[in-house]
């Protein structure tokens, strides 16, 4: 019975990521037909209410962001809709890769935060960034194990071991291409059985103990709970992906969507990505 | 255009105009895959060994999960179609949850039966040391497990609409109930179990939400077509699009060997 809570997180997630994806597409149609009047909404001064700032901020902002980023930037999305009540904040969580190739595209999206500069490069070198991209965090990878170590993993040179049942990320996602970095400077040929999509579909398979090994990131461990454990190693050292974040040229609502990546920027919302864990600035 | 034919007959022009924005939304987004296919590079795009490697994947867990349907799924739909026992209809209904139930959970349901702490996987791993995710065999588990319905309610349409005199003619001449299966009832009906083949067979070509879910992703061994259509739209576009030409194609040659046999054996 102590698998329950590992089963209820995973299907906790697969609810989440499907009422997600249907949340973007009513933010997607509500932004379509919206735009013209958030665009000059967002810069209306207020009347009523001009206690301390200016300008009031309303409207959609669209944020596509990494998997990883799941938890923390549903924490700054929760804080910053507080803080502006009419602004509302919609999240596209998923592979990096997959975002940027969403918006490049055309996807419609305000804010794009990357797990790797590679990933954040697609949607910049398009000519899709309004400005350059900030590095904000930086994740490590971490060998992640469900509750009690089935396998007896202790440390990278598992990974070989065919006996085991290991997931990876796939190499065009962020995840994967630390995790090829961390193999090289180990000098280790892993023995995956399945490459997954994202982050959070590798780290799924811990929780429901399909797997006895996965790398993952720092922060999906510490996400995850009790129902995975995770095992720190020195190779990691040599896979440290940072984050970058940009305002997207096409930004439907620029003004809003500036506010909430400062938000992101400042020295609150650093605490909650650091709390998640997170390395910042 | 033909004439109307007498009063009311006559096609309204907003049903008209409706209809054609129906079509236009189901054929143009294939007219545009068609389009912007990377023509000059496909065959290099499709000589490449993972393209090959998948191919012979999803064209092998397809035909496997096929003949498992029709092993398992004729029966089925036999009991279904000849036999009177309570609770029929809710068999029948059973039968066809896969059929609206998103892949996806279908995949997460095979798991949770399947996986290797599943009601039923534990024990497969305990005591014969057998755990089916990220094997083939569990891509040709969630293929049946989602093409099944479309070979059982073919074959039942089929069955429901074949003459029973026939039946009851081979009887009355001494053959026995098996023997008349055999040789009157399946003959008689094998237009339908064809066609029904044929639908389940494109279904678990197609199938992705399951596979991905119940049997994750890996080279030559879970990696089927429409995985790896979905994972080259990431690293390479012009690729998936190449690997989406040739899904379109099967589909295209199954239609067409299909006619409209499907629809009129279950219409009876």
């Amino acid at each position: 019975m102590t698998m329950l809570p590992a089963r209820t997180k995973a299907w906790t997630r697969l609810v989440r990521t499907a009422v997600l994806a249907s949340a973007l597409g009513v933010g997607l149609v509500a932004c379509g037909d919206s735009a013209e009047p958030t665009a000059e909404g967002s810069v209306e001064p207020t009347t009523e209410t001009s206690n301390e700032t200016t300008t009031a901020l309303t409207g959609d902002v669209l944020v596509s962001a990494a998997a990883s980023l799941t938890e923390s930037f549903t924490q700054l999305g929760a804080d910053f809709e507080a803080a502006n009540p009419d602004v509302t904040v919609t999240f596209n969580f998923g592979a990096s890769s997959t975002l940027a190739t969403q918006i490049t595209t055309g996807a419609p999206a305000d804010i794009f935060a990357a797990a790797s500069p590679t990933t954040m490069a697609v949607v910049t070198d398009a000519g899709g960034g309004d400005g350059e991209p900030v590095v904000f965090v930086s994740n490590r990878l971490e060998i992640a194990v469900p509750a009690g170590n089935p396998g007896a993993v202790d440390g990278l040179d598992d990974f070989a071991n065919e006996g085991l049942t290991i997931a990876l990320c796939a190499e065009d996602v962020p995840c994967g291409a630390a995790a090829v970095k961390a193999f090289a400077a180990a000098g280790i040929t892993p023995a995956p059985d399945t490459l997954e999509q994202d982050v959070k579909a590798t780290l799924t398979k811990v929780e429901l103990g399909e797997v006895d090994a996965a790398l993952v990131y720092h922060t999906d461990v510490l996400a995850a709970g009790d129902t995975v454990e995770g095992i720190e190693f020195p190779e990691s050292e040599s896979a440290i992906n940072d984050y970058p974040i940009v305002l997207l040229s096409e930004a439907p609502n620029p003004e809003a969507a500036q506010a909430f990546l400062d938000y992101v920027l400042s020295e609150e919302g650093s605490q909650v990505l650091a709390d998640a864990g997170f390395e910042t600035a | 255009m033909p004439r109307p034919r007498g009063p009311g007959s006559g096609i309204p022009p907003v049903m008209l105009a409706l209809s054609a924005l129906a079509l236009a939304f189901l054929v143009l987004p294939l007219l545009a895959l068609v389009l912007r296919a990377p023509w000059r590079t496909l065959p290099a795009e499709l000589a490449s060994p993972e393209v090959g490697q998948a191919l012979r994947l999803s064209l092998l867990t397809a035909s496997m999960a096929t003949v498992i349907c029709l092993v398992l799924g004729v029966p089925l739909a036999w009991v279904l179609a000849r036999a009177t026992f309570p609770g029929r209809r809710i068999v029948r209904a059973l039968v066809t949850v896969p059929l609206v139930l998103p892949p996806v959970v279908g995949g997460v349901a095979l798991l949770l039966l399947l996986g290797r702490r599943g009601l039923v996987g534990q024990y497969l791993d305990a005591w014969f040391g057998v755990t089916l995710p990220f094997t083939t065999p569990a891509v040709v588990i969630a293929e049946a497990f989602v093409a099944m319905p479309f070979l059982v309610i073919a074959v039942e349409g089929a069955l429901r609409s074949a003459d029973r005199r026939y039946e009851d003619a081979a009887a009355t001449l001494g053959a026995s109930r098996w023997l008349t299966l055999r040789r009157v009832t399946l003959p008689l009906v094998a237009p339908g179990v064809t066609a029904g083949a044929v639908l389940c067979f494109a279904r678990a070509l197609g199938e992705f939400g399951a596979t991905i879910t119940f049997a994750g992703s890996f080279p030559g061994v879970t990696r089927t077509m429409p995985i790896q259509v979905y994972l080259a739209l990431e690293s390479d576009p012009p690729a998936a699009i190449a690997l989406s030409l040739v899904l379109l194609l099967v589909s295209v040659v199954v239609l067409a060997s299909l006619r409209d046999r499907w629809i009129t054996g279950g219409a009876g």
